[in-house]
């Protein structure tokens, strides 16, 4: 089985909706512990993809297997093995750390001693044992979503999806999140991850550029420099972006 | 298991950290059934009164000193010409002018026919009919008490007798409404609210992402507003009870019964809206101006549906409330059993388990 060394393998994943497909055959593989970057202007297909690959949306033909499990017959499983983060914090700002903490282990099954141990755990690595009590609300963006990141992988799933993470955030606070992530990583987590930010496809190990529903190019972000002769992803990405047909959709 | 009493212990704290919105859940109920108990009420009182008194004896002096007695006039002009009356009315100093005929104790001693003159100010026509009412009572007792019955022979007399409310109390009626009205607010309002603010804060992708099948997200947003509904039933109840004095005569299980379904249909319709945007303001709108209009206009605590032509009537049986609070009257206030309200439970029950349909339906959809 090659899906043991594999995190996501697509072949061929489409999505239509009537007359309009979102998703148009893409097929890719991702390596266990890789971070892969997932690139696109608006409309190009990369929320509806990350939908399928996360079970909230069935695949219109074609396939896709995420952490051994096939997304259109195994969602659920699908759901268990994997950890998701988006562009808007997914926190309740009147809840407090704590009750953050308890609320997201409690939906992915953890309780009692497990998850007091797992939020004890948590709360020390980030430094935030003493804001326990606090509302999220009035903690600072950086501490915020360094806090969502490791929720989101309090049940220590093999893949966690990132969608647009660090839109909206400062510079400073954006290179702390990379490095987080970069632990991640090291730890053998697998990292999906959408962005807007160019500086950030660079730290990807892999980057796939998605145009017209289609992935146009996929490598290393050196390579792919390299293959469109030119020193900069983001002229890398305009050459692409510039032919799509359709934009906003 | 563990997933639901997550769910539920969150939705929890977000009521309880949203003091003021608790707050107005709380003191709006209470706030009603004081307005419509004490201040809003249909019986007028202390109506502004000229006498016109052209006879000046003791028998319009006595008469005048009765009506002045009642707590629902207060004579405070009196004028000796018939021409003045139209000034007093004109300029607002009273509601009403009687006018007293020379001679009218001659008339009454010799068993001739009396005529007193009622002036009345008609631009409220419901408040005019209310107090003519009123003083044509007073001068009838006032006859009954000076001469005793008129007994004339082989007439047929009617004698009325209010059931259920004998002294056609408002609040009767009002108290019943209330509670369709508030239990329509928490369930639909608050219910649609709550959910759609998952959506716009981005928390719902992230819920439906985890392994929690949908119903219990949905489920445990409905079960918090259950017991706070049922909670305001009960101060509502109690208010009614031990403020307003309303008896409550039917089986205060059935009471619940209803209401409990009441609640449960609300609910869903609050799921059903939900389902249909993404904004809460969008979401307030609707269950404001789509849900409590309706509420207020056809659920015949208002407006009687009797009185309203056709097509209204038949528009009045797709408001839910209507039927609730029928339910509640003939429980709470006709003291009926549930064999009286079957249709009411059965018509209910059927607009929860639609409601419960569309919303799941329209749920399963955005996920396909």
């Amino acid at each position: 089985m090659m899906t043991h060394k594999f995190s996501i393998v697509t072949d061929k994943l489409t999505k239509r909706f009537g007359d309009f497909t979102a998703v148009d055959a893409i097929s890719f593989k991702v390596e266990e512990g890789e971070i892969f970057g997932f690139l696109g202007a608006n409309g190009a297909g990369k929320t509806t993809a990350m939908r399928m690959l996360t079970g909230l949306s069935l695949p219109s033909s074609g396939k896709a297997v995420v952490a051994g499990y096939d997304v259109g017959t195994d969602t659920e499983q699908v759901k268990k093995s994997i950890g998701y983060m988006s562009q808007k914090f997914s926190l309740y700002q009147d809840l407090t750390v704590g009750e953050n903490i308890e609320f997201y282990g409690g939906i992915y099954g953890l309780h009692g001693r497990q998850l007091r141990g797992e939020a004890d755990a948590m709360l020390m690595r980030l430094n935030l044992t003493d804001e326990r009590r606090t509302l999220v609300n009035a903690l600072p963006l950086g501490w915020k979503q360094k806090l969502a990141f490791s929720i989101a992988i309090i049940h220590k799933p093999k893949i966690v999806f990132l969608d647009e993470p660090t839109g909206g955030v400062d510079p400073v606070t954006r290179r702390q999140f990379w490095t987080m992530i970069y632990e991640a990583a090291e730890s053998g987590l697998t990292i999906f991850v959408t962005t807007h930010y160019m500086d950030e496809a660079e730290y990807c190990n892999r980057i796939a550029i998605m145009v017209d529903a289609r992935i146009e190019a996929m490598g290393q972000p050196a390579a792919l420099k390299k293959q469109f002769d030119t020193h900069s992803m983001d002229d890398v990405f305009y050459r692409l972006a510039r032919k799509a047909a359709r934009t906003e959709m | 298991m563990t997933q639901f009493k997550a769910f539920i212990k969150k939705e929890f704290y977000h009521i309880m950290r949203d003091r003021k919105t608790l707050l107005v859940l709380i003191g709006m109920p209470i706030v009603q059934i004081i307005l419509f108990g004490f201040a809003l009420t249909n019986e007028v009182k202390n109506t502004v009164l000229c006498v016109a008194d052209l006879a000046k004896d003791d028998m319009s002096q006595a008469l005048v000193a009765e009506v002045n007695a009642s707590k629902y006039f207060d004579v405070k002009y009196t004028i000796d010409n018939v021409e003045e009356a139209d000034r007093m009315l004109r300029s607002g100093k009273a509601r009403m002018v009687l006018v007293i005929p020379k001679g009218i104790s001659y008339d009454l001693r010799h068993g001739h026919v009396a005529t007193l003159q009622l002036i009345t100010d008609g631009t409220n026509p419901n408040m005019a009919t209310t107090i003519n009412t009123y003083l044509t009572s007073i001068v009838r007792d006032f006859r009954t008490h000076h001469f005793g019955k008129l007994e004339l022979p082989m007439t047929i007399v009617t004698i009325p007798r209010m059931l259920y409310n004998p002294q056609l109390k408002g609040e009767y009626t009002f108290v019943p409404g209330v509670i369709a009205m508030v239990l329509m607010i928490i369930c639909v309002l608050m219910t649609s609210v709550s959910i759609v603010k998952e959506k716009e804060l981005g928390n719902m992708e992230m819920l439906l992402v985890s392994p929690t099948h949908p119903l219990v997200v949905i489920l445990s947003k409905a079960v918090p507003y259950f017991i706070l509904s049922l909670l305001l039933v009960t101060i509502i109840l109690l208010m009614s009870r031990f403020v307003l004095h309303i008896p409550i005569r039917g089986n205060i299980f059935l009471l619940y019964g209803v209401s409990g379904l009441f609640i449960i249909a609300a609910l869903a319709l609050g799921l059903v809206i939900s389902t249909f945007t993404n904004s809460q303001q969008v979401a307030m709108l609707i269950s404001l101006m789509g849900m409590m209009l309706p509420t207020i206009m056809f659920g015949g605590f208002m407006f009687p549906i009797e009185n309203m032509p056709l097509p209204m009537q038949v528009i009045s049986n797709i408001v839910p409330a209507k039927w609730f609070y029928y339910a509640i009257n003939d429980i709470m206030i006709k003291g009926l059993g549930i064999e009286a309200v079957l249709r009411e439970i059965l018509i209910l029950a059927g607009f929860a388990i639609l409601f419960i349909f569309i919303s799941l339906r329209k749920f399963n959809l955005r996920l396909a």
